[in-house]
């Protein structure tokens, strides 16, 4: 059968759902949040791109690259802090990361 | 003449006020900070209940000075006394001038409040009343002010002092020439407060506020029930204008009102609320309790205020209201029941005080339950002859009783006091003089009031009649003994405290003047003055002033002979008991006391009634107030208004602020719930659009 | 046809049953080598719909870079991975109806989306046909869409600035080089001469003295 747009697009709904998934099903540790939050990037850029192949628009894949730029940077701040804050807590499981309850 | 002999006093007072401002201000421009010693036998009066009234009571009429006088003193002193001295001599003129000339004037000063109905003027009325009142008021109070130049003269506050005096002056001015009710009034609340300020002049003493305070709310009751009564007159007439209502007062008679449910009678209604007003501020019987304690202000205050020329204000309002008075003889009953209970009762009660003021602050009570007594036999004249005569003796009683406790150092208890006689040979001599008056020995100004007086009440028709006779004849007795026990006590014996005795000496000129004045005044206040009050010239002289009974005169002219004697035989009967008690046999008064030590305490304790008082009152009032203050204002007002607001709201956010835990996972998981909300109902809510 | 459709069906497969992984491995370094195969996945489905310089890209930077960054920072953090916590199970219930909530939703719109009749004429950049798609994406990206290229170049280097400032610190015992100081060095710092007797030798003190 012709694979078409929706065919693409429940795939990026799946993955989309399965990282927001991963963001407050784990209990493991802070690392599995980010992955999570790639996999949530990833689904957006598949959707863009889906977009753009069937509407013939070029635009989506600019915007998918741009998209790609950001997570990449991101994913690099947010290990920066994940460091950081292992350096001062000595800990990054999930439960563990309480300092802001008030 | 009258707005001068109204306005001077006035004028006095706002300079003297003035001085005083401006003097305090330069003495201590940051602001008052004396220090009075105010532990001389300080203890807050008002119901304490003494057993034995030791060394604390006899409130001392003195204070360290412990700062310089004000500045201006010396001129506050001449700029309040100078005019007055010139109003009392107008306000002769005017007596003669009104009384025999008949000029009844009103002069009329300013309108003042017009407002639908209720139209009320500022003016004078100037008739013989009003006159007899303006003579008293003046005379009484320009001696006083030149008595105090005296007195006061190591006072460090003069000008504040002469300047409330003036200020008092023009109120009871202002009270005697009223046109109408509501000027009536605003002089009777005038007086009311100059007396506030006045008792509790030397406000650091906790005694003397104390007795300030109750001075004005025990006023306050009575003032409650005059403008209740004014209240009631306005309501029947439709005026407070005391022409108009004296014009409609007959045609008010047998008419009734509703009054909390019942039907009473219009104007015995209205009387007798007027009347509460004078027993407040003539201290009768039940409202009574302020005025042995406002002796704790300074004797000049006591001799002007709480003797001739304040209490007499509730007499005085009687008489004008004579017409109305007239046609309610329920409460002419009212009046005279009062008027003799109260002239017995602070004869009891005169009998035992040790303080000397006190004495005569008793003294003063009695004597103007006679005046009361007078009033409701419907002899008003008679009633004001006594105003007449009594504000000179008791003026002159006041101010000798000054005098020696000047002379005594500020000392008041008169078990301190004995053979002072050598020491102040003047002083003693008017005191005598203002005794006899008082008692009523023969010739003197009081033998011709207070006698007429008890004829009245003999012959009157007041279904009290024979009660007041009574009352008034067994206290005639009382007042005889109790006033020959200050003098045997004061200036016979031996001194019982030779410090003071050796340091006694004559008063200066200033105090000594106006003594003689008054007692020359005492003396010849009476003889001259008979006919026109009590005797066949009373119409021609009150004409409309007064609206008498029409003929007690009359009748108190053929009276028994033995009735008109017995006065007299219970003052001689007086004079020998205290005579025997105090010179004779002195171990007497000291066994018989013992002897029955409830009677005693009782009269000592005035019968008990601030301790009465303050059961059914105080306590009560202070519950109340401290109830909704605490559970009333704090409980339920502040908790459930701000501190419940403030309260709950850190309730609420100590619960929302559990949901921040600090975990990023809830965080994130919050916002997604968000989203799938608003999801669903962005494609639900919409329409499916 | 069919065979795009199977290797479209080998492809999403493999990258949604990896991705469940990614969540449920115990093992950090196995979550990354999961991601990482979600990723080459992905790649291969953008291949499938022909945007190949796209799909490069994927490999490039998120495999090259962002996973193996991943794996440093894990291997980095000594983390005890054997401990599992507990809480998966008491929160699945309430995630699965969340996670179904919006995947219902999601697919719903999927089924019944209409592409709007005017969508064809609000095309912004068209695709050319005859030229490759790294040629056409260049064609665009540095003429139109300039602007967003170098914003991305900021994003980029403030990233790079921020990851450095965060986590750099001078260790005490390292030794470091600084330019300006030795290109600062004179000859008296740097020289002392010395008076040594012969057969003698530098004494220790005067040694230590040096060293200091």
């Amino acid at each position: 059968m012709t694979i078409g747009l929706g065919h693409y697009l429940s795939v990026a709904a799946i993955l989309f759902t399965l990282g927001i998934l991963g963001i407050f099903l784990n209990r493991k540790n802070i690392i599995v949040i980010l992955m999570s939050i790639e996999l949530i990037l990833l689904a957006v850029n598949i959707n863009l791109v889906a977009f753009s192949t069937f509407l013939g628009d070029i635009v989506g894949q600019v915007f998918a690259l741009l998209v790609l730029t950001v997570a990449a940077a991101e994913a690099a701040i947010g290990l920066a802090v994940l460091v950081v804050y292992f350096r001062n807590r000595g800990s990054i499981a999930v439960e563990d990361v309480n300092l802001m309850k008030g | 003449m009258y707005q001068a002999i109204v306005f001077l006093p006035l004028l006095g007072a706002i300079l003297a006020a003035l001085i005083s401002l401006f003097g305090a201000h330069a003495r201590n421009p940051s602001g008052d900070t004396v220090e009075h010693h105010d532990d001389h036998g300080a203890h807050a009066h008002a119901a304490v209940a003494h057993d034995d009234h030791g060394h604390d009571d006899h409130g001392h009429d003195d204070h360290h000075v412990s700062e310089p006088a004000a500045q201006g003193s010396r001129a506050a002193e001449f700029i309040t006394t100078g005019p007055l001295f010139v109003s009392a001599a107008l306000s002769w003129f005017a007596l003669v001038d009104v009384g025999f000339l008949k000029h009844d004037a009103r002069v009329a000063v300013l309108p003042w409040i017009q407002s639908g109905d209720l139209q009320v003027a500022w003016s004078l009325h100037i008739d013989t009343l009003t006159a007899v009142m303006l003579v008293v008021v003046n005379t009484i109070s320009s001696l006083v002010h030149l008595y105090s130049i005296g007195y006061m003269d190591e006072d460090p506050h003069r000008p504040r002092f002469f300047a409330y005096l003036s200020m008092f002056t023009f109120f009871m001015l202002m009270l005697v020439t009223a046109d109408n009710l509501v000027q009536m009034f605003f002089g009777w609340e005038g007086v009311g407060l100059a007396s506030y300020l006045l008792v509790g002049f030397w406000y650091q003493k906790p005694s003397a506020y104390a007795a300030a305070i109750k001075a004005f709310v025990v006023n306050r009751v009575g003032d409650f029930g005059f403008l209740l009564g004014i209240f009631t007159v306005f309501m029947l007439v439709g005026s407070v204008d005391l022409e108009t209502i004296f014009h409609a007062a007959p045609g008010l008679t047998g008419k009734t009102v509703n009054f909390l449910g019942w039907k009473v009678d219009a104007l015995t209604l209205a009387c007798c609320l007027l009347f509460m007003g004078a027993m407040g501020k003539s201290a009768q019987f039940l409202l009574h309790t302020w005025l042995p304690d406002a002796m704790e202000g300074p004797t000049p205050v006591s001799a002007l205020i709480h003797a001739a020329t304040m209490v007499t204000a509730g007499v005085f309002m009687v008489a004008r209201l004579s017409p109305l008075f007239e046609l309610a003889p329920n409460a002419q009953a009212v009046v005279m029941f009062f008027g003799a209970t109260t002239a017995f009762f602070a004869a009891t009660v005169g009998l035992v005080q040790n303080d000397i003021k006190r004495v005569v602050a008793y003294s003063t009570c009695s004597q103007l339950g006679y005046m009361f007594v007078a009033m409701g036999a419907g002899a008003y004249s008679v009633g004001m002859f006594h105003l007449f005569t009594h504000a000179f003796f008791k003026a002159l009683l006041f101010l000798g009783s000054g005098s020696v406790i000047y002379a005594m150092h500020h000392e008041q208890d008169m078990r301190m006091m004995g053979g002072l006689k050598d020491r102040i040979p003047y002083t003693y001599f008017v005191m005598v003089i203002g005794t006899l008056a008082l008692t009523g020995f023969p010739l003197t100004a009081g033998y011709f009031s207070k006698d007429a007086i008890i004829e009245s009440a003999y012959v009157s028709h007041n279904p009290f009649a024979y009660y007041g006779f009574l009352m008034t004849v067994v206290a005639a007795g009382l007042t005889s003994f109790y006033s020959w026990r200050l003098i045997f006590k004061t200036f016979h014996g031996e001194p019982h405290d030779q410090a003071h005795y050796e340091a006694a000496h004559e008063s200066p000129i200033w105090m000594l003047v106006p003594i003689g004045i008054l007692a020359v005044g005492s003396i010849l206040a009476g003889y001259p003055f008979k006919e026109l009050f009590a005797g066949h010239a009373v119409e021609d002289f009150f004409r409309e002033s007064l609206k008498m009974h029409p003929h007690i005169i009359e009748e108190m002219h053929h009276i028994n002979p033995v009735i008109a004697f017995l006065p007299t035989a219970m003052m001689v009967g007086g004079f020998l008991v205290a005579w025997l008690f105090y010179i004779r046999r002195p171990y007497l008064p000291e066994e018989l006391a013992s002897q029955q030590p409830l009677l005693y305490q009782f009269l000592l304790n005035k019968w008990y009634f601030d301790e009465l008082y303050d059961l059914i009152f105080t306590r009560p009032a202070k519950w109340i107030g401290y109830q909704l203050w605490k559970k009333g204002d704090g409980f339920i007002i502040d908790g459930f208004g701000p501190d419940g607001v403030s309260a709950r709201v850190l309730d609420i956010t100590r619960n929302v602020v559990k949901i921040q835990t600090g975990y990023l996972y809830h965080y994130a998981f919050a916002m997604l719930i968000g989203v799938a909300g608003l999801i669903t109902w962005f494609m639900f809510g919409y329409g499916g659009q | 046809m069919i065979l795009p459709a199977l290797f479209f069906y080998l492809f999403a497969g493999i990258c949604v049953a990896s991705a469940v992984m990614v969540v449920v491995s115990r093992n950090p370094v196995h979550s990354v080598l999961f991601l990482i195969l979600a990723f080459v996945n992905a790649s291969g489905l953008f291949v499938l719909m022909g945007a190949e310089f796209l799909a490069m890209m994927l490999i490039v930077v998120y495999v090259g870079a962002v996973a193996v960054l991943f794996l440093f920072v894990i291997m980095m953090l000594d983390v005890d991975f054997t401990q599992l916590r507990e809480g998966f199970i008491e929160y699945l219930p309430v995630g699965l109806v969340i996670g179904g909530i919006f995947m219902f939703e999601l697919l719903l719109i999927v089924g019944a989306w209409i592409i709007q009749p005017g969508t064809a004429k609000t095309i912004t950049a068209a695709i050319p046909a005859n030229v490759s798609n790294t040629e056409a994406l260049g064609l665009v990206l540095y003429t139109k869409y300039i602007h967003y290229f170098q914003l991305a170049g900021m994003v980029l280097l403030v990233a790079m600035i921020g990851a450095i400032v965060l986590t750099l610190r001078h260790k005490a015992n390292v030794k470091r080089q600084n330019i300006n100081v030795q290109n600062a060095r004179t000859p008296e710092l740097a020289m002392s001469v010395r008076k040594v007797a012969s057969g003698q030798g530098l004494q220790d003190a005067d040694a230590a003295e040096w060293v200091k």
